[in-house]
């Protein structure tokens, strides 16, 4: 993984703890933000933050999806703007808690929210910045005409690219020289702007948008925050960030199993990776690297089986037999919980390209290992296991995975890289067509 | 360096080797030996590597490659190097490659980790580009080029390389993201046509340093090259910058393309498949939306990866057909030897070993005594009696002999500062020296004179009581045939009126817990012989363990003869020996916490008596 988003929440804390660092006193940011999960205790959460009994508040989501405007899943009014009051806060929240939701056709419940200060303004002290990071540039965007409908207002938003060896002064220039005209005090706003960049950059964001943006004299308000970092830079500024959490996207919590695998991969000096397409999909997969999987899941889509497609996953960089068994034991796991409703056996296909160093026979060890201990759920919901696969020590591992199979009394196919990487996919679906 | 711009390796490439990756590094030796050049290694950095050399085999032959500290010292050196393959962790690989980027010489640069974040991997590869320089990678397993030079793993092993054809040079330019897939191909291209003339893996990461198109470019000016494949992905806009070449004529030689990962339009960009930079952001970087670009201008695109090899088939047979492509003759190829270790672990040659070892073994998940894991040894709560039954006996002891021997070890622990052992600990140790001379000048002091009675007292009543000897006849026997006093009988102090404690309590103990103390019997009957003509000749500590172990050995089977050869090995001084050490320790720890000066004996305790010889 590389590019993640990241909550609003977490946002505006990194930028409130590395204020002084970038804004020094020119600026000041109060961060009053309160982060809601369903653990929360709504009783004690004033003891906490005074601020929230006598301040009229926002509420909303903050899950990473955008819009929330739109969707009406912003609270900042019960009969007008700014009278919303702790107790009101809360009941929305609880209530939307409840409800199932659908944001951008996936549907879920809403898990995180977040309570700020409402903030008093008018439509046209509402500023737009976001910076992004390009192949080639970073790109600044900067708007006077923030909001809801900056994107229906798009034309006004004035670019200017950074390059990524600019000099300070490189990058003072542009963007003052470019501040829209219709923002009111110009100098503020790109002196704002200027310093915002440094931090987007020194701080490995990828993304970062403040929408709208209100300055009050010196003080500045960031009603609204969406950002992405870098997580391979973690080990460089993971001091900075403080204690971060990426969050899956909405509707995409991981399953337990996609969980544990998750967990094993962190731990792990291999890669092993785990996505659920469709649990009771008969096509299961356990593919070695990255780019082979894709391959595999390519080829079965293009012979029109992605309906049965179960997962998607990788393993790679020579995992030990232990974490192979424990990976394979749980897609073995997911796909014997039941036998498919049409009678049909289930299709596990064991592929891979010809591997750099990874040692055939040591995985396929592991994979063995499961076997062993699936064999008979395996029997009864009725597995064919098709195997394709090359590298070093690979005429040991296919010849042991046949005489295991064979012995436990599975169905099994092995071939070597005498055979073109997907055939064993054509093959399992054309025997399938067959039947 | 006299190879044209578009070849970044040749035969005589050198490279700098940033990692003492030993297992890479061999295999590029292994690669450069198959196929017939010199080594392509010139030398490592390792800055926290002690050495100033490794030795790595050339064909059978060792040779050293040296190590150095920095970059820098490597390429002033080596100033023929100028491939830097920098093989540092995702954390050190960006000041690595910003240091060879100050050095002339290096033109290509060669990064393997995964895991640099984005915007470091995004200035790597803008400032290679202001300076004129290669960057491959990150997050690469390489490249090659065949019959000439192998980036470390890439092609995995040899008996692959040759069955890939990636020896010699084919006439296939290949370009793929994935290092895994990088290896199919050349798989495929070598059954479909006739081999990689040069192949670069670009990376899995979102910034590549160098890209599918600056290769391509290379490729269309190598006449090695006839056709090229581009192996794509979802995500990105890298596969449109070959499409622009292709359709300005810039590319004129064929193209075959395909993009992995026309699955993710059916799960709308939720689900991250492969490489991290395999994310579609917009429609024009789906795999489709690139599939199609490509045959549009005339790219040979299958329908499916399934497809692929026989349009690659296609093409190379109309080139064939056409006399572009030369058929090739194959060179011959060296056997590369098998290592030693790998070939015994496969069982294709033997060896006869050098050392056996019956009492312990290292090589399995933990460490054995006679079998016994060291976990399952103090699980099972095993004194060091025990121990020492496992690895000087490999037995586990009875727990009645256990324990005595664990009373022997305590018994023998020390006897006091002025005994000729520990008195040479203290003089040593207060000359300043360290733990170890100080404790064997005190266990070198052991022998026939100080804490050798016990083997003693155990030979000569052994030897007595097997012979049938009366104890009149033995004392006579030590008295008139050996000339010696018999070990282990006698005290400076105690005596019959004032019997030693230890002795009673050994002597209580056997009688209670042994099922038989035959020798001790008959010791006892000998010290009634001693003692009537004088007091103090009793049967002493070391007296007592002597004839006790040979009690104790017989009763858990050993026969005479085994009894007779453990003596002979010292086995049983080797009891004194353990146990007198916690006491030579302790007055070598005494000295240092005194901190005693310089010990030089005084002059009026000596006897000067020296004679200058006659002649002189």
């Amino acid at each position: 993984m590389a590019q993640r988003g990241i909550r609003e929440f977490d946002g505006k804390r990194i930028i409130a703890q590395n204020w002084k660092d970038y804004f020094g006193d020119a600026f000041n940011y109060e961060f009053k933000s309160v982060l809601i999960t369903t653990e929360t205790d709504f009783d004690k959460l004033p003891e906490q933050y005074p601020w929230l009994k006598d301040t009229p508040l926002v509420a909303k989501p903050d899950m990473l999806f955008g819009k929330r405007g739109k969707l009406g899943l912003v609270l900042y009014k019960i009969e007008k703007p700014g009278d919303v009051k702790y107790e009101d806060a809360v009941k929305w929240i609880k209530q939307k808690m409840q409800e199932e939701v659908e944001i951008n056709g996936v549907k879920g419940h809403l898990t995180h929210f977040l309570i700020e200060p409402f903030v008093p303004h008018k439509p046209e002290e509402e500023y737009y910045v976001s910076f992004s990071m390009g192949d080639d540039y970073d790109t600044v965007y900067m708007s006077a005409f923030g909001g809801i409908d900056v994107e229906e207002n798009w034309d006004k938003v004035v670019e200017v690219r950074i390059p990524p060896t600019a000099s300070d002064e490189e990058i003072e220039k542009p963007i003052k020289a470019n501040v829209p005209n219709e923002i009111k005090d110009k100098e503020k706003y790109g002196d704002f702007v200027v310093r915002a960049y440094k931090m987007f950059r020194d701080l490995h964001f990828v993304y970062f948008e403040v929408n709208p943006l209100v300055m009050v004299d010196n003080n500045v308000y960031l009603l609204d925050f969406v950002g992405k970092v870098d997580d391979t830079a973690a080990f460089v500024v993971g001091k900075k960030w403080g204690e971060l959490e990426f969050p899956a996207g909405f509707g995409r919590d991981l399953t337990p199993e996609e969980k544990y695998i998750k967990e094993l991969d962190e731990k792990s000096g291999s890669s092993l990776k785990l996505t659920i397409l469709n649990p009771e999909g008969r096509i299961w997969t356990l593919v070695a690297g990255g780019g082979a999987s894709v391959v595999y899941a390519d080829t079965i889509a293009d012979m029109g089986y992605v309906n049965e497609l179960a997962n998607y996953g990788e393993y790679s960089g020579n995992p030990t037999r232990t974490e192979t068994r424990e990976y394979v034991k749980t897609v073995l796991d997911l796909m014997t919980r039941s036998k498919h409703p049409s009678g049909k056996p289930k299709i596990l296909l064991i592929g891979g390209a010809i591997a750099n160093f990874t040692d055939v026979a040591k995985t396929f060890d592991g994979i063995i290992d499961a076997f062993k201990e699936y064999a008979d759920k395996m029997k009864q919901v009725g597995v064919k296991i098709y195997v394709r696969r090359g590298g070093p020590n690979y005429e040991v591992g296919l010849k042991r995975i046949k005489q295991a199979a064979e012995e436990l009394g599975l169905p099994i196919e092995v071939y070597g890289p005498e055979l073109h990487m997907t055939d064993i996919v054509r093959k399992a679906l054309e025997e399938e067509k067959a039947a | 360096m006299s190879k044209p711009e578009y070849l970044l390796f040749d035969k005589n490439t050198k490279a700098i080797f940033w990692n003492l990756n030993t297992s890479a590094i061999q295999r590029m030796l292994d690669y450069d030996y198959v196929v017939g050049r010199s080594p392509s290694i010139a030398a490592i950095v390792a800055p926290t590597s002690e050495r100033s050399f490794e030795k790595f085999f050339y064909g059978t032959k060792e040779i050293i490659i040296p190590i150095y500290k920095t970059t820098k010292d490597a390429a002033k050196f080596h100033p023929e190097a100028d491939v830097l393959l920098n093989f540092a962790s995702f954390r050190t690989a960006y000041p690595v490659t910003l240091e060879a980027f100050e050095i002339p010489q290096i033109r290509t640069i060669v990064i393997t980790a995964e895991g640099i974040p984005e915007r470091y991997a995004r200035d790597m590869r803008i400032k290679a580009k202001q300076l004129g320089k290669w960057i491959i990678g990150p997050a690469t397993v390489g490249g090659i080029a065949p019959g000439a030079f192998r980036i470390a793993n890439t092609g995995g092993t040899i008996e692959n390389i040759i069955a890939s054809k990636l020896h010699r040079p084919g006439s296939v330019g290949l370009v793929t993201r994935s290092g895994g897939l990088f290896n199919e191909l050349s798989n495929i291209i070598a059954r479909n046509a006739d081999g990689v003339a040069e192949g670069i893996a670009i990376g899995g990461d979102r910034f590549p340093g160098s890209d599918f198109l600056d290769h391509m470019l290379r490729f269309e000016k190598n006449p090695q090259v006839k056709f090229m494949i581009l192996l794509g992905e979802v995500g990105g806009e890298a596969e449109y910058k070959v499409v622009e070449a292709v359709k300005n004529g810039l590319i004129t030689k064929p193209v075959i393309g395909w993009c992995i990962g026309t699955i993710s339009k059916f799960f709308g960009g939720e689900v991250q498949f492969g490489h991290a930079g395999a994310k579609a952001g917009a429609d024009r970087e789906t795999a489709d939306a690139k599939n199609r670009a490509m045959k549009e201008v005339g790219i040979h695109v299958p329908n499916n990866f399934n497809e692929l090899p026989h349009v690659i088939k296609g093409i190379y047979e109309m080139l064939r057909g056409e006399g572009v492509i030369q058929p090739i003759v194959e060179p011959e190829v060296p056997p590369i030897p098998e290592d030693l270790s790998k070939a015994i672990k496969e069982g294709k040659v033997r060896k006869s070993t050098n050392f056996i070892c019956t009492i312990s073994d290292d090589r399995g998940e933990e460490a054995t005594y006679c079998g016994v894991s060291i976990s399952e040894v103090i699980e099972k709560n095993l004194s060091i009696a025990d121990v020492i039954g496992l690895l000087w006996f490999k037995q586990k002891f009875p727990d009645w002999a256990s324990k005595f021997i664990d009373m022997v070890i305590r018994v023998v622990a020390d006897h006091g500062p002025a005994v000729a052992g520990a008195h040479n600990v203290k003089v040593t140790a207060r000359a300043g020296k360290d733990l170890m001379s100080s404790l064997v000048t005190g266990i070198l002091a052991i022998g026939p004179r100080f804490g050798g009675a016990i083997d003693g007292a155990a030979k000569y009543f052994k030897m007595a009581y097997e012979k049938n000897m009366s104890p009149n006849e033995f004392v006579e026997y030590m008295k008139n045939v050996e000339k010696i006093p018999i070990p282990g009988i006698g005290h400076r102090i105690k005596s019959t009126k004032n019997p030693d404690k230890r002795v009673e309590l050994l002597k209580d103990y056997a009688r209670r817990n042994f099922p038989k103390v035959e020798l001790l019997d008959y010791a006892l009957e000998v010290e009634k012989v001693t003692t009537s003509k004088k007091e103090n000749l009793i049967l002493n500590v070391d007296g007592t363990i002597g004839v006790l172990l040979v009690d104790l050995f017989k009763q858990i089977g050993y026969s005479n003869e085994d009894i007779d050869k453990l003596i002979e090995a010292g086995a049983f001084n080797a009891f004194f020996v353990l146990g007198r050490s916690i006491g030579f320790i302790g007055h070598y720890l005494d000295e240092k916490r005194l901190d005693m000066p310089l010990y030089r004996h005084p002059t009026d305790d000596i006897l000067y008596d020296v004679k200058r010889p006659e002649g002189i």
